[in-house]
Protein backbone atom coordinates (compact mmCIF):
# COMPACT_ATOMS: atom_id res chain seq x y z
CA UNK A 1 0.00 0.00 0.00
CA UNK A 2 2.87 1.83 1.19
CA UNK A 3 3.90 2.14 -3.01
CA UNK A 4 0.82 3.16 -4.20
CA UNK A 5 0.93 6.35 -1.48
CA UNK A 6 4.80 7.04 -2.69
CA UNK A 7 3.14 7.05 -6.32
CA UNK A 8 0.69 9.49 -5.71
CA UNK A 9 2.87 11.61 -4.35
CA UNK A 10 5.64 11.50 -6.95
CA UNK A 11 2.68 11.89 -9.25
CA UNK A 12 1.71 15.32 -7.08
CA UNK A 13 5.30 16.19 -7.34
CA UNK A 14 5.54 16.00 -11.22
CA UNK A 15 2.69 18.18 -11.64
CA UNK A 16 4.11 20.82 -9.77
CA UNK A 17 6.79 20.50 -12.00
CA UNK A 18 4.50 20.43 -15.14
CA UNK A 19 2.81 23.57 -14.18
CA UNK A 20 6.04 25.86 -12.99
CA UNK A 21 7.13 24.75 -16.42
CA UNK A 22 3.71 24.97 -18.58
CA UNK A 23 2.60 28.31 -20.22
CA UNK A 24 -0.82 26.78 -21.26
CA UNK A 25 -3.53 27.89 -18.98
CA UNK A 26 -5.54 25.14 -19.86
CA UNK A 27 -3.63 22.69 -19.18
CA UNK A 28 -2.34 24.07 -15.93
CA UNK A 29 -5.92 23.83 -14.90
CA UNK A 30 -6.42 19.90 -15.73
CA UNK A 31 -2.86 19.44 -14.08
CA UNK A 32 -4.61 20.77 -11.27
CA UNK A 33 -7.96 19.37 -11.50
CA UNK A 34 -5.53 15.68 -11.50
CA UNK A 35 -4.03 16.78 -8.41
CA UNK A 36 -7.53 17.28 -6.42
CA UNK A 37 -8.53 13.91 -7.25
CA UNK A 38 -5.01 12.14 -6.31
CA UNK A 39 -5.79 13.59 -3.48
CA UNK A 40 -9.45 12.05 -3.30
CA UNK A 41 -7.76 8.70 -3.78
CA UNK A 42 -4.65 9.33 -1.02
CA UNK A 43 -7.73 10.41 1.80
CA UNK A 44 -9.02 6.83 0.84
CA UNK A 45 -5.08 5.09 1.00
CA UNK A 46 -4.40 6.77 4.19
CA UNK A 47 -7.36 5.27 6.19
CA UNK A 48 -6.75 1.98 4.86
CA UNK A 49 -7.35 0.20 8.35
CA UNK A 50 -11.31 1.42 8.17
CA UNK A 51 -12.95 3.41 5.62
CA UNK A 52 -15.13 5.19 7.67
CA UNK A 53 -18.63 6.96 5.60
CA UNK A 54 -16.95 10.44 6.95
CA UNK A 55 -13.67 9.50 5.55
CA UNK A 56 -15.79 8.40 1.91
CA UNK A 57 -17.44 11.56 2.83
CA UNK A 58 -14.37 13.57 2.75
CA UNK A 59 -12.69 12.03 0.22
CA UNK A 60 -15.79 12.35 -2.57
CA UNK A 61 -16.83 15.96 -1.59
CA UNK A 62 -12.67 16.83 -2.09
CA UNK A 63 -12.57 15.23 -5.35
CA UNK A 64 -15.87 16.41 -6.73
CA UNK A 65 -14.97 20.10 -6.06
CA UNK A 66 -11.26 20.05 -6.74
CA UNK A 67 -11.81 17.65 -9.48
CA UNK A 68 -14.63 18.79 -11.48
CA UNK A 69 -16.44 21.94 -9.93
CA UNK A 70 -13.17 23.89 -9.82
CA UNK A 71 -11.56 22.93 -13.06
CA UNK A 72 -15.01 23.92 -15.11
CA UNK A 73 -15.58 27.15 -12.90
CA UNK A 74 -11.86 27.93 -14.20
CA UNK A 75 -12.28 26.64 -17.95
CA UNK A 76 -15.29 28.95 -17.83
CA UNK A 77 -13.49 31.76 -16.78
CA UNK A 78 -10.47 31.70 -19.11
CA UNK A 79 -13.03 30.97 -22.30
CA UNK A 80 -14.63 34.27 -21.18
CA UNK A 81 -11.14 36.05 -20.83
CA UNK A 82 -10.16 34.58 -24.09
CA UNK A 83 -6.82 34.10 -22.58
CA UNK A 84 -4.63 30.87 -23.79
CA UNK A 85 -1.21 31.28 -22.72
CA UNK A 86 0.69 33.09 -19.33
CA UNK A 87 3.08 35.33 -21.85
CA UNK A 88 5.94 36.84 -20.02
CA UNK A 89 5.84 35.46 -16.10
CA UNK A 90 8.32 37.27 -13.56
CA UNK A 91 10.36 34.11 -13.30
CA UNK A 92 10.47 32.20 -16.71
CA UNK A 93 9.91 28.58 -17.41
CA UNK A 94 13.13 27.14 -17.40
CA UNK A 95 14.05 29.03 -13.84
CA UNK A 96 10.86 28.51 -12.18
CA UNK A 97 11.63 24.51 -12.57
CA UNK A 98 15.41 25.02 -11.45
CA UNK A 99 13.86 26.88 -8.58
CA UNK A 100 11.24 24.60 -8.25
CA UNK A 101 13.92 21.79 -7.68
CA UNK A 102 15.81 23.59 -5.45
CA UNK A 103 12.34 24.40 -3.04
CA UNK A 104 12.04 20.08 -3.06
CA UNK A 105 15.44 20.48 -1.73
CA UNK A 106 14.47 22.47 0.89
CA UNK A 107 11.22 20.97 1.91
CA UNK A 108 13.26 17.82 2.36
CA UNK A 109 15.57 18.90 4.27
CA UNK A 110 12.94 20.77 6.21
CA UNK A 111 10.87 17.90 7.30
CA UNK A 112 13.94 16.02 7.95
CA UNK A 113 14.33 18.42 11.08
CA UNK A 114 10.88 19.25 11.81
CA UNK A 115 9.64 17.40 14.84
CA UNK A 116 6.36 15.66 14.36
CA UNK A 117 3.84 14.36 16.81
CA UNK A 118 3.10 11.25 14.88
CA UNK A 119 5.40 8.91 12.42
CA UNK A 120 3.40 9.97 8.94
CA UNK A 121 2.78 6.85 6.67
CA UNK A 122 5.38 7.83 4.22
CA UNK A 123 8.04 9.68 4.72
CA UNK A 124 7.34 11.44 1.81
CA UNK A 125 3.94 12.94 2.43
CA UNK A 126 5.59 16.23 4.50
CA UNK A 127 8.27 16.78 2.21
CA UNK A 128 5.80 16.77 -0.63
CA UNK A 129 3.44 18.51 1.44
CA UNK A 130 5.56 21.10 1.83
CA UNK A 131 6.80 21.57 -1.38
CA UNK A 132 3.19 21.89 -2.80
CA UNK A 133 2.80 25.19 -0.12
CA UNK A 134 6.41 26.57 -1.78
CA UNK A 135 5.55 25.99 -5.47
CA UNK A 136 1.83 27.79 -4.59
CA UNK A 137 3.42 30.50 -3.07
CA UNK A 138 5.71 30.86 -6.26
CA UNK A 139 3.24 30.77 -8.37
CA UNK A 140 1.46 33.17 -6.95
CA UNK A 141 4.11 35.83 -6.85
CA UNK A 142 6.07 34.60 -10.51
CA UNK A 143 2.83 35.01 -13.00
CA UNK A 144 0.76 37.95 -14.30
CA UNK A 145 -2.46 36.54 -15.36
CA UNK A 146 -5.19 36.45 -12.30
CA UNK A 147 -5.64 32.55 -13.43
CA UNK A 148 -2.67 31.26 -12.66
CA UNK A 149 -2.37 32.61 -9.49
CA UNK A 150 -5.81 31.09 -8.60
CA UNK A 151 -4.03 28.19 -9.56
CA UNK A 152 -1.27 28.66 -6.81
CA UNK A 153 -3.62 29.15 -4.38
CA UNK A 154 -5.30 26.02 -5.46
CA UNK A 155 -1.91 24.18 -5.50
CA UNK A 156 -0.84 26.19 -1.76
CA UNK A 157 -4.42 24.66 -0.26
CA UNK A 158 -3.63 20.78 -2.07
CA UNK A 159 -0.45 20.84 0.11
CA UNK A 160 -1.77 22.03 3.14
CA UNK A 161 -4.51 19.24 2.65
CA UNK A 162 -2.14 16.66 1.60
CA UNK A 163 -0.04 17.49 5.04
CA UNK A 164 -3.37 17.13 6.92
CA UNK A 165 -4.55 13.95 5.27
CA UNK A 166 -1.33 11.83 5.66
CA UNK A 167 -0.19 13.69 9.32
CA UNK A 168 -3.75 13.62 11.29
CA UNK A 169 -4.89 10.46 10.90
CA UNK A 170 -8.37 11.16 12.97
CA UNK A 171 -8.49 14.83 11.80
CA UNK A 172 -12.26 16.18 12.59
CA UNK A 173 -13.66 15.78 9.16
CA UNK A 174 -15.71 18.87 9.51
CA UNK A 175 -12.82 20.65 9.78
CA UNK A 176 -11.68 19.33 6.34
CA UNK A 177 -14.74 19.89 5.15
CA UNK A 178 -15.08 23.36 6.32
CA UNK A 179 -11.59 24.13 5.38
CA UNK A 180 -12.22 22.75 1.59
CA UNK A 181 -16.18 24.86 2.08
CA UNK A 182 -14.16 28.49 2.54
CA UNK A 183 -11.38 27.14 -0.68
CA UNK A 184 -14.77 26.65 -2.46
CA UNK A 185 -16.22 30.51 -1.64
CA UNK A 186 -12.49 32.10 -2.42
CA UNK A 187 -12.26 30.31 -5.56
CA UNK A 188 -16.03 31.28 -6.44
CA UNK A 189 -15.19 34.91 -5.83
CA UNK A 190 -11.86 34.64 -7.36
CA UNK A 191 -13.75 33.29 -10.56
CA UNK A 192 -16.37 36.31 -10.78
CA UNK A 193 -13.43 38.33 -9.89
CA UNK A 194 -11.69 36.96 -13.28
CA UNK A 195 -14.92 37.92 -14.63
CA UNK A 196 -15.01 41.67 -13.66
CA UNK A 197 -11.60 42.30 -13.95
CA UNK A 198 -11.65 41.18 -17.75
CA UNK A 199 -14.95 43.39 -18.22
CA UNK A 200 -13.57 46.32 -17.45
CA UNK A 201 -10.01 46.36 -18.49
CA UNK A 202 -9.81 43.55 -21.22
CA UNK A 203 -7.55 41.70 -20.02
CA UNK A 204 -5.95 39.73 -16.50
CA UNK A 205 -3.00 41.03 -16.08
CA UNK A 206 -2.34 41.70 -12.45
CA UNK A 207 0.62 43.99 -13.05
CA UNK A 208 -1.10 46.30 -14.90
CA UNK A 209 -3.81 46.79 -12.30
CA UNK A 210 -1.11 48.84 -10.81
CA UNK A 211 -1.65 51.36 -12.97
CA UNK A 212 -5.11 52.70 -12.45
CA UNK A 213 -5.64 55.51 -13.30
CA UNK A 214 -9.07 57.82 -14.34
CA UNK A 215 -10.37 57.87 -17.64
CA UNK A 216 -10.35 61.07 -18.40
CA UNK A 217 -6.60 62.04 -17.12
CA UNK B 1 30.61 -15.27 -18.70
CA UNK B 2 33.34 -13.89 -20.67
CA UNK B 3 32.28 -15.61 -23.65
CA UNK B 4 28.70 -14.15 -23.30
CA UNK B 5 30.02 -10.91 -22.72
CA UNK B 6 31.59 -11.32 -25.97
CA UNK B 7 28.49 -12.52 -27.99
CA UNK B 8 26.81 -10.00 -26.52
CA UNK B 9 29.28 -7.23 -27.87
CA UNK B 10 29.14 -9.11 -31.03
CA UNK B 11 25.31 -9.02 -31.21
CA UNK B 12 25.18 -4.85 -30.70
CA UNK B 13 28.16 -5.00 -33.57
CA UNK B 14 25.34 -6.67 -35.84
CA UNK B 15 21.73 -5.74 -34.66
CA UNK B 16 22.16 -2.20 -34.03
CA UNK B 17 21.53 -1.07 -37.83
CA UNK B 18 18.19 -3.31 -37.73
CA UNK B 19 16.63 -0.74 -34.78
CA UNK B 20 16.97 1.88 -36.98
CA UNK B 21 15.55 0.23 -39.98
CA UNK B 22 13.02 -1.02 -37.35
CA UNK B 23 12.05 2.68 -36.47
CA UNK B 24 11.72 3.68 -39.71
CA UNK B 25 9.59 0.72 -40.83
CA UNK B 26 7.49 1.63 -37.88
CA UNK B 27 7.16 5.30 -39.17
CA UNK B 28 6.18 4.16 -42.76
CA UNK B 29 3.52 2.13 -41.34
CA UNK B 30 1.84 4.20 -38.91
CA UNK B 31 2.09 7.11 -41.95
CA UNK B 32 0.23 4.16 -44.26
CA UNK B 33 2.45 3.75 -46.38
CA UNK B 34 4.76 -0.12 -47.08
CA UNK B 35 8.27 1.58 -46.12
CA UNK B 36 11.57 0.14 -46.71
CA UNK B 37 12.62 -2.94 -45.77
CA UNK B 38 14.18 -3.54 -42.23
CA UNK B 39 17.27 -4.64 -43.75
CA UNK B 40 17.73 -1.77 -45.71
CA UNK B 41 20.38 0.61 -43.19
CA UNK B 42 23.10 -2.54 -43.48
CA UNK B 43 22.23 -1.82 -47.15
CA UNK B 44 23.02 1.70 -47.51
CA UNK B 45 26.18 1.11 -45.48
CA UNK B 46 27.61 -1.29 -47.67
CA UNK B 47 26.86 1.11 -50.81
CA UNK B 48 28.75 3.76 -49.09
CA UNK B 49 31.94 1.56 -48.29
CA UNK B 50 31.71 0.70 -51.34
CA UNK B 51 32.19 4.67 -52.68
CA UNK B 52 34.71 6.71 -52.72
CA UNK B 53 35.12 9.77 -50.64
CA UNK B 54 35.48 13.52 -51.30
CA UNK B 55 36.86 16.08 -49.67
CA UNK B 56 36.28 19.83 -50.28
CA UNK B 57 39.73 21.55 -50.13
CA UNK B 58 39.11 23.62 -47.55
CA UNK B 59 39.19 21.23 -44.72
CA UNK B 60 42.20 19.98 -42.99
CA UNK B 61 43.03 16.36 -41.05
CA UNK B 62 40.46 17.19 -38.79
CA UNK B 63 37.56 16.80 -40.78
CA UNK B 64 39.29 13.16 -42.10
CA UNK B 65 39.99 12.70 -38.24
CA UNK B 66 36.39 12.59 -37.43
CA UNK B 67 34.68 10.04 -38.17
CA UNK B 68 37.10 7.35 -37.41
CA UNK B 69 37.44 8.80 -33.81
CA UNK B 70 34.13 8.91 -33.65
CA UNK B 71 33.48 5.38 -34.32
CA UNK B 72 36.29 4.11 -32.47
CA UNK B 73 35.14 5.67 -29.07
CA UNK B 74 31.55 4.40 -30.03
CA UNK B 75 33.38 0.77 -30.37
CA UNK B 76 35.14 1.06 -27.01
CA UNK B 77 31.58 2.27 -25.39
CA UNK B 78 29.94 -0.73 -26.65
CA UNK B 79 32.70 -2.99 -24.92
CA UNK B 80 31.81 -0.79 -21.28
CA UNK B 81 28.11 -1.42 -21.51
CA UNK B 82 26.00 -4.90 -20.22
CA UNK B 83 23.35 -6.12 -21.91
CA UNK B 84 20.92 -8.81 -20.86
CA UNK B 85 21.77 -9.44 -17.19
CA UNK B 86 25.51 -10.14 -18.17
CA UNK B 87 28.83 -7.62 -17.33
CA UNK B 88 30.09 -5.99 -20.62
CA UNK B 89 33.38 -7.17 -21.74
CA UNK B 90 35.20 -4.37 -19.89
CA UNK B 91 34.10 -3.45 -16.40
CA UNK B 92 36.07 -1.54 -13.85
CA UNK B 93 35.17 1.12 -11.25
CA UNK B 94 34.26 4.48 -11.99
CA UNK B 95 33.56 3.21 -15.85
CA UNK B 96 30.36 5.50 -16.00
CA UNK B 97 32.59 8.01 -15.99
CA UNK B 98 34.46 6.97 -18.97
CA UNK B 99 31.01 5.74 -21.13
CA UNK B 100 29.47 9.61 -20.51
CA UNK B 101 32.96 10.85 -21.91
CA UNK B 102 33.41 8.71 -24.83
CA UNK B 103 29.98 9.88 -25.87
CA UNK B 104 30.88 13.31 -25.41
CA UNK B 105 34.53 12.37 -27.38
CA UNK B 106 32.41 11.26 -30.42
CA UNK B 107 30.02 14.30 -29.93
CA UNK B 108 33.26 16.83 -30.11
CA UNK B 109 34.74 15.20 -32.66
CA UNK B 110 31.82 14.97 -34.76
CA UNK B 111 31.45 18.70 -34.03
CA UNK B 112 35.17 19.98 -34.83
CA UNK B 113 35.07 18.42 -38.35
CA UNK B 114 31.33 19.86 -38.68
CA UNK B 115 33.37 23.54 -37.80
CA UNK B 116 36.36 22.03 -39.94
CA UNK B 117 34.41 22.91 -43.45
CA UNK B 118 33.94 26.10 -42.41
CA UNK B 119 30.45 26.40 -43.16
CA UNK B 120 28.23 28.43 -41.19
CA UNK B 121 25.39 26.46 -42.08
CA UNK B 122 27.04 23.31 -40.15
CA UNK B 123 28.46 25.76 -37.50
CA UNK B 124 24.60 26.74 -36.68
CA UNK B 125 24.22 23.04 -36.29
CA UNK B 126 26.90 22.48 -33.91
CA UNK B 127 26.50 25.32 -31.85
CA UNK B 128 22.72 23.26 -31.19
CA UNK B 129 24.68 20.38 -30.58
CA UNK B 130 26.68 21.24 -28.17
CA UNK B 131 23.87 23.50 -26.15
CA UNK B 132 21.81 20.68 -25.77
CA UNK B 133 24.70 18.07 -25.20
CA UNK B 134 25.39 20.11 -21.78
CA UNK B 135 21.22 19.82 -21.19
CA UNK B 136 21.13 16.50 -21.38
CA UNK B 137 24.86 15.31 -19.52
CA UNK B 138 22.86 16.33 -16.24
CA UNK B 139 20.28 13.98 -16.49
CA UNK B 140 22.75 11.01 -17.33
CA UNK B 141 25.09 11.68 -14.58
CA UNK B 142 22.09 12.24 -11.65
CA UNK B 143 20.50 9.00 -13.39
CA UNK B 144 23.91 6.91 -13.20
CA UNK B 145 24.47 8.23 -9.99
CA UNK B 146 20.91 7.08 -8.37
CA UNK B 147 21.76 3.64 -9.96
CA UNK B 148 25.27 3.67 -8.09
CA UNK B 149 23.29 4.79 -4.83
CA UNK B 150 20.89 1.65 -5.30
CA UNK B 151 23.33 -0.67 -6.07
CA UNK B 152 26.37 0.59 -3.83
CA UNK B 153 28.97 0.13 -7.08
CA UNK B 154 30.11 2.62 -9.67
CA UNK B 155 30.52 0.14 -12.30
CA UNK B 156 27.92 0.12 -14.48
CA UNK B 157 28.04 -3.65 -15.19
CA UNK B 158 27.11 -4.35 -11.48
CA UNK B 159 24.81 -1.41 -11.22
CA UNK B 160 22.99 -3.02 -13.72
CA UNK B 161 23.04 -6.73 -12.52
CA UNK B 162 22.21 -5.02 -8.87
CA UNK B 163 18.81 -3.81 -10.80
CA UNK B 164 16.10 -6.88 -9.90
CA UNK B 165 12.63 -7.24 -10.30
CA UNK B 166 12.76 -6.96 -6.35
CA UNK B 167 14.37 -3.24 -6.35
CA UNK B 168 11.50 -1.85 -8.46
CA UNK B 169 9.08 -3.64 -5.90
CA UNK B 170 10.61 -1.29 -3.10
CA UNK B 171 11.70 1.76 -5.37
CA UNK B 172 9.18 1.41 -8.32
CA UNK B 173 8.27 5.26 -8.52
CA UNK B 174 12.32 5.81 -8.28
CA UNK B 175 12.78 3.09 -11.62
CA UNK B 176 10.16 4.58 -13.09
CA UNK B 177 11.61 8.39 -13.04
CA UNK B 178 14.58 7.10 -13.70
CA UNK B 179 13.61 4.85 -17.12
CA UNK B 180 11.55 8.40 -18.22
CA UNK B 181 14.54 10.33 -17.36
CA UNK B 182 16.41 7.86 -19.85
CA UNK B 183 13.83 7.54 -22.51
CA UNK B 184 14.35 11.69 -23.37
CA UNK B 185 18.28 11.27 -22.71
CA UNK B 186 17.86 8.12 -25.13
CA UNK B 187 15.77 10.97 -27.73
CA UNK B 188 18.08 13.64 -27.47
CA UNK B 189 21.28 11.84 -27.65
CA UNK B 190 19.65 10.24 -30.75
CA UNK B 191 19.02 13.40 -32.45
CA UNK B 192 15.73 11.23 -32.50
CA UNK B 193 12.27 13.40 -32.85
CA UNK B 194 11.09 15.48 -30.03
CA UNK B 195 14.57 17.18 -29.57
CA UNK B 196 15.86 16.79 -33.22
CA UNK B 197 14.37 15.39 -36.44
CA UNK B 198 16.60 12.80 -38.00
CA UNK B 199 14.80 12.83 -41.49
CA UNK B 200 14.86 16.77 -42.13
CA UNK B 201 16.30 18.63 -44.09
CA UNK B 202 15.39 22.07 -43.55
CA UNK B 203 17.84 24.43 -42.46
CA UNK B 204 16.32 25.56 -39.82
CA UNK B 205 15.13 22.41 -37.98
CA UNK B 206 18.24 20.39 -38.10
CA UNK B 207 20.79 19.40 -35.58
CA UNK B 208 22.68 16.41 -35.96
CA UNK B 209 22.37 15.85 -39.87
CA UNK B 210 23.26 19.11 -40.36
CA UNK B 211 26.96 18.30 -39.09
CA UNK B 212 27.29 15.56 -41.10
CA UNK B 213 26.37 16.88 -44.49
CA UNK B 214 29.93 17.16 -45.70
CA UNK B 215 30.79 13.87 -45.51
CA UNK B 216 30.47 11.20 -48.18
CA UNK B 217 31.33 7.42 -48.85
CA UNK B 218 33.16 5.32 -46.27
CA UNK B 219 33.62 8.53 -43.43
CA UNK B 220 29.21 8.71 -43.85
CA UNK B 221 28.74 5.09 -43.54
CA UNK B 222 31.23 5.25 -40.40
CA UNK B 223 29.25 8.10 -38.76
CA UNK B 224 25.84 6.37 -40.00
CA UNK B 225 27.31 2.92 -38.45
CA UNK B 226 28.65 4.62 -35.10
CA UNK B 227 24.86 6.48 -34.78
CA UNK B 228 23.31 3.13 -35.12
CA UNK B 229 25.83 1.66 -32.43
CA UNK B 230 25.55 4.53 -30.12
CA UNK B 231 21.48 4.20 -30.16
CA UNK B 232 21.96 0.65 -29.34
CA UNK B 233 24.15 1.41 -26.25
CA UNK B 234 21.49 3.78 -24.78
CA UNK B 235 19.07 1.78 -25.50
CA UNK B 236 20.46 -0.67 -23.60
CA UNK B 237 21.07 1.17 -20.66
CA UNK B 238 16.90 1.83 -20.53
CA UNK B 239 15.94 -1.79 -21.43
CA UNK B 240 18.65 -2.67 -18.45
CA UNK B 241 16.19 -0.40 -16.46
CA UNK B 242 13.14 -1.43 -17.70
CA UNK B 243 13.54 -5.37 -17.81
CA UNK B 244 15.59 -6.47 -15.01
CA UNK B 245 14.55 -10.13 -15.80
CA UNK B 246 17.21 -12.31 -14.38
CA UNK B 247 15.81 -16.10 -15.26
CA UNK B 248 19.39 -17.37 -14.52
CA UNK B 249 19.37 -18.54 -18.22
CA UNK B 250 21.67 -16.69 -19.93
CA UNK B 251 20.32 -17.51 -23.51
CA UNK B 252 16.78 -16.50 -22.27
CA UNK B 253 18.00 -13.51 -20.62
CA UNK B 254 19.78 -12.34 -24.05
CA UNK B 255 16.34 -13.22 -25.95
CA UNK B 256 14.39 -10.96 -23.26
CA UNK B 257 16.89 -8.09 -24.21
CA UNK B 258 16.83 -7.95 -27.95
CA UNK B 259 13.37 -8.59 -27.74
CA UNK B 260 13.32 -5.42 -25.59
CA UNK B 261 15.14 -3.73 -27.63
CA UNK B 262 13.06 -4.01 -30.59
CA UNK B 263 10.25 -3.08 -28.67
CA UNK B 264 12.05 0.12 -27.95
CA UNK B 265 12.50 0.50 -31.42
CA UNK B 266 8.66 0.03 -32.27
CA UNK B 267 8.47 2.81 -29.55
CA UNK B 268 10.78 5.35 -30.64
CA UNK B 269 8.85 4.90 -34.15
CA UNK B 270 5.53 5.42 -32.40
CA UNK B 271 6.74 8.41 -30.83
CA UNK B 272 8.38 10.16 -33.77
CA UNK B 273 4.82 9.23 -35.46
CA UNK B 274 2.64 10.98 -33.51
CA UNK B 275 4.78 13.88 -32.02
CA UNK B 276 5.99 16.93 -33.59
CA UNK B 277 9.44 18.11 -32.81
CA UNK B 278 9.55 20.57 -30.27
CA UNK B 279 10.21 24.26 -30.95
CA UNK B 280 13.79 25.10 -30.57
CA UNK B 281 13.35 27.34 -27.79
CA UNK B 282 11.45 24.91 -25.86
CA UNK B 283 13.65 21.53 -26.06
CA UNK B 284 15.92 22.76 -22.86
CA UNK B 285 13.21 22.83 -21.30
CA UNK B 286 12.26 19.05 -22.16
CA UNK B 287 16.03 18.53 -21.18
CA UNK B 288 15.88 20.61 -18.01
CA UNK B 289 13.40 18.32 -17.20
CA UNK B 290 14.54 14.91 -17.51
CA UNK B 291 17.69 16.23 -15.29
CA UNK B 292 14.62 17.19 -12.68
CA UNK B 293 13.35 13.50 -13.04
CA UNK B 294 16.44 11.78 -12.78
CA UNK B 295 17.42 14.48 -9.82
CA UNK B 296 13.93 13.45 -8.01
CA UNK B 297 15.04 9.94 -8.46
CA UNK B 298 18.08 10.56 -6.94
CA UNK B 299 16.38 12.27 -3.92
CA UNK B 300 14.32 9.11 -3.15
CA UNK B 301 16.68 6.53 -3.40
CA UNK B 302 19.15 9.08 -1.49
CA UNK B 303 16.52 9.39 1.72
Amino acid sequence: MNVWIDTILIVLVLGNFLLLGSSRLAACIRVVAVQGVLLGVLTLLTHEEGVTVRILLLALVSTGVKGVVFPWLLTRALREANVRHEIEPYVGYNLSILVGTVALGVSLGLSARLPLPTQPLSSLIVPVALFSILVGLLVIVSRKKALTQVLGYLVLENGIYAFGVGLVQRAPVVVELGVLLDVFVAVFVMGIAIFHINREFDHIDTDRLATLRDWVS
Amino acid sequence: MALVSALHTLLALVLAPLLVGVINRTKAIVAGRVGQPVRQPYADLWKLLQKGAVYSRTTTWVFRTGPVVGLAAVLVAVALVPFGGAPALLAFPGDLVLFAYLLGLVRFFTVIAALDTGSSFEGMGASREVTFAALVEPALFLGLATLARCTGTLSISAMFSGITLRGWGQGGPAFALLAAAFLIVFLAENARIPVDDPTTHLELTMIHEVMVLDHSGPDFAFILYSSALKLWLLGALLIGIIFPLRSGQLWLNSIVAVAGMVGLAILTGLIESCMARLRLVRVPQLLVGASVLAALALVLVLR
